[in-house]
């Protein structure tokens, strides 16, 4: 788990975990995947995944729909097991942690990573409670530490002066633009160093996707963010690192210069192609 | 005019005529319940009949606390076995258990749901009343015929678990697997997920399920009067006989004509059912107002 600082007299800061950098050394990738399976019955949803992922970079999973995208994300912090048709197999490191094989601590390993998800899912509690619920999960019950890091997510995401006098109302009172921004607040206020996201602004209206990905960038600095996108366009503007997927299995991947403007397979010329 | 028009206003008054047709089809039954048991309150006043315990229709006294407590008491002890059954099968069925259970469980749930009640009543007589007179009353050293309070509680309780069940089922199926993935991302282990966002979530929906299920249980009149007793008394002990209110005046209906006051008496008790069904629906309504508003 990582630790919360608790702020010393004075600083009423956390900064930004410096402690992050004791995992491992800044080159080695943060998530690695290894001959990942996954079927449903007979159905062979993804093929002998093998990817690794690079810390502090924006990668981006393209493919059609139906390709396991969502499936693969879901992989990396175990949220299969709530799908019982789904056999998984393989493993996929977590800094050094594999997640698939881990028994017993697969909740710390998940709060390494945040999750954004295709629609905002804001937990049936105030706007508050929906950024202090994994705080509190990570055992920390001092009032004003958690306070002071529902503000501080808040502002990170651009909401504290929207939602700073109705902390108290439903989050479902909020617009889908503000709720989604809301799931990214407290998705970061369990410190994760990873992002997990699943086309996060394909609900969203264009101001609403804009804000998001300018958030992106700016946490890329201290993040390492896995990006599920359709939208090619975003994805040229965002990714360091691009996956294509194609009915389960990885097709291509590289720098984004290379992918996009001399693809190697025809699926992936079809699909640039076709997005254009 | 065109046809299509014809047809849309004919549907359109139909839906309306039905509508009022239901809205007041309860301020008909009350208002005639009323006007039937109006001589009654010549007789005696509201609050000697609600509170009075006296119950001896020739010499003209009516005293409906006996019926009231037992109602209450009987609904109120089956409410307490069934509220906590309800609430761990539907959690453990929806959340917990396997495809190939839920298959299994579904049908049979639907199944009880529909019987009839006399069927519980039946079975009740077979076997409740006899376990507790021989395995309850004794435990706790009393003697009784089996023939109870208890006996109606829990056969009470037995119909109405597979009838909130169903409920419960439906509430708990109807929060996305979105919310709960949401909340294991964020570090809660499945449990957690299940009690913080799922039993949230679904907590007006819980409150409607049981108020519905107290709403059916305080009128629920065959299966109960088999197996409670029957015997006009006030009681704590819950080993002893009862008599509610719906079986007053499912027992009593035939005879009703040759004392005067009698007839009165019996549609004020069918009143008093309604009014009281009436105030546990407003109650809940509440709730469940203050539960969305959340
Ligand atoms: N729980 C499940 N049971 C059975 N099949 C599933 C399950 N989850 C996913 N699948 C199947 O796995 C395949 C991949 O689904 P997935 O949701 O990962 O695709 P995707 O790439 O995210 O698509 P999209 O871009 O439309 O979101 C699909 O064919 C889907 O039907
Ligand atoms: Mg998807």
């Amino acid at each position: 788990m990582i630790p919360y600082i608790i702020p010393s007299e004075g600083t009423n800061d956390l900064g930004h975990d410096s402690d992050l950098s004791l995992r491992g050394n800044g080159s080695q990738p943060v998530v690695r995947v290894k001959n990942l399976n996954v079927f449903a019955g007979e159905h062979h949803i993804l093929k002998n995944i093998n990817l690794e992922i690079p810390r502090n970079k924006i990668t981006v999973l393209l493919g059609p729909s139906g390709c396991g995208k969502t499936t693969l994300l879901k992989c990396m912090n175990k949220l299969t097991d709530l799908y019982k048709e789904l056999k998984v197999s393989g493993s996929i490191y977590i800094d050094d942690d594999d997640i698939l094989n881990a028994q017993g601590y697969i909740p710390e390993i998940r709060q390494r990573m945040g999750l954004l998800s295709q629609r905002p899912f804001p937990l049936p509690m105030s706007i508050f409670r929906n950024v202090s619920y994994g705080i509190k999960l990570k055992g920390i019950s001092d009032k004003k530490l958690i306070a002071h890091n529902v503000e501080k997510y808040l502002r990170e995401v651009g909401l504290w002066e929207e939602v700073k006098d109705r902390l108290n109302q439903p989050a479902t009172s909020l617009s889908i633009g503000q709720q989604q921004r809301l799931c990214l607040a407290r998705g970061l206020a369990v410190k994760p160093h990873i992002i997990l996201a699943d086309e996060p602004t394909s609900a969203l209206d264009p101001i609403s996707s804009k804000i998001i990905e300018n958030l992106f960038k700016e946490l890329k600095k201290n993040y390492t963010i896995i990006l599920v996108t359709h939208v090619l366009r975003q994805a040229v503007r965002l990714a360091d690192n691009v996956v294509f997927m194609y009915y389960g299995e990885i097709i291509e991947q590289g720098p984004p210069e290379r992918l996009f403007n001399e693809p190697a397979t025809e699926k992936l010329k079809e699909y640039i192609y076709e997005g254009n | 005019m065109q046809k299509r028009f014809i047809t849309d206003k004919i549907t359109w008054t139909w839906m309306l005529f039905s509508l009022i047709l239901i809205l007041t089809m309860p301020l008909i039954m009350g208002v005639g319940l009323y006007l039937k048991s109006a001589p009654i309150f010549e007789h005696q006043s509201l609050w000697q009949l609600i509170t009075g315990s006296n119950w001896s229709p020739t010499r003209g006294n009516f005293g409906f606390w006996p019926f009231i407590s037992s109602s209450l008491y009987v609904t109120i002890l089956s409410f307490i076995l069934a509220v906590p059954v309800c609430l761990f099968a539907g959690i453990y069925l929806t959340q917990f258990a396997s495809g190939t259970l839920n298959k299994i469980m579904h049908p049979v749930i639907d199944i009880l749901a529909g019987l009839p009640s006399v069927i519980y009543g039946v079975w009740g007589i077979l076997i409740i009343v006899p376990f507790v007179s021989k395995v309850l009353a004794p435990f706790f050293n009393v003697t009784s015929s089996g023939y109870s309070l208890f006996a109606g509680g829990i056969v009470l309780a037995i119909m109405c678990i597979p009838y909130m069940l169903n409920m419960l089922i439906e509430v708990f199926n109807t929060v996305p697997a979105g919310m709960k993935e949401a909340s294991l991302a964020l570090g809660a282990t499945y449990w957690e997920a299940v009690k913080h966002v799922v039993v949230r979530k679904s907590f007006p929906g819980i409150i409607s399920a049981y108020g519905l299920g107290l709403a059916k249980a305080f009128g629920e009149t065959i299966a109960v009067m088999m197996v409670v007793g029957n015997r006009i008394q006030v009681s704590v002990n819950p080993f002893e006989a009862g008599y509610p209110l719906p079986a007053l005046i499912a027992n009593n209906y035939g005879e009703m004509l040759s004392i005067p006051m009698y007839d009165a008496a019996l549609m004020f008790a069918a009143l008093l059912l309604l009014v009281i069904i009436l105030i546990i629906n407003l109650i809940f309504r509440y709730f469940i107002y203050k539960a969305t508003q959340q």
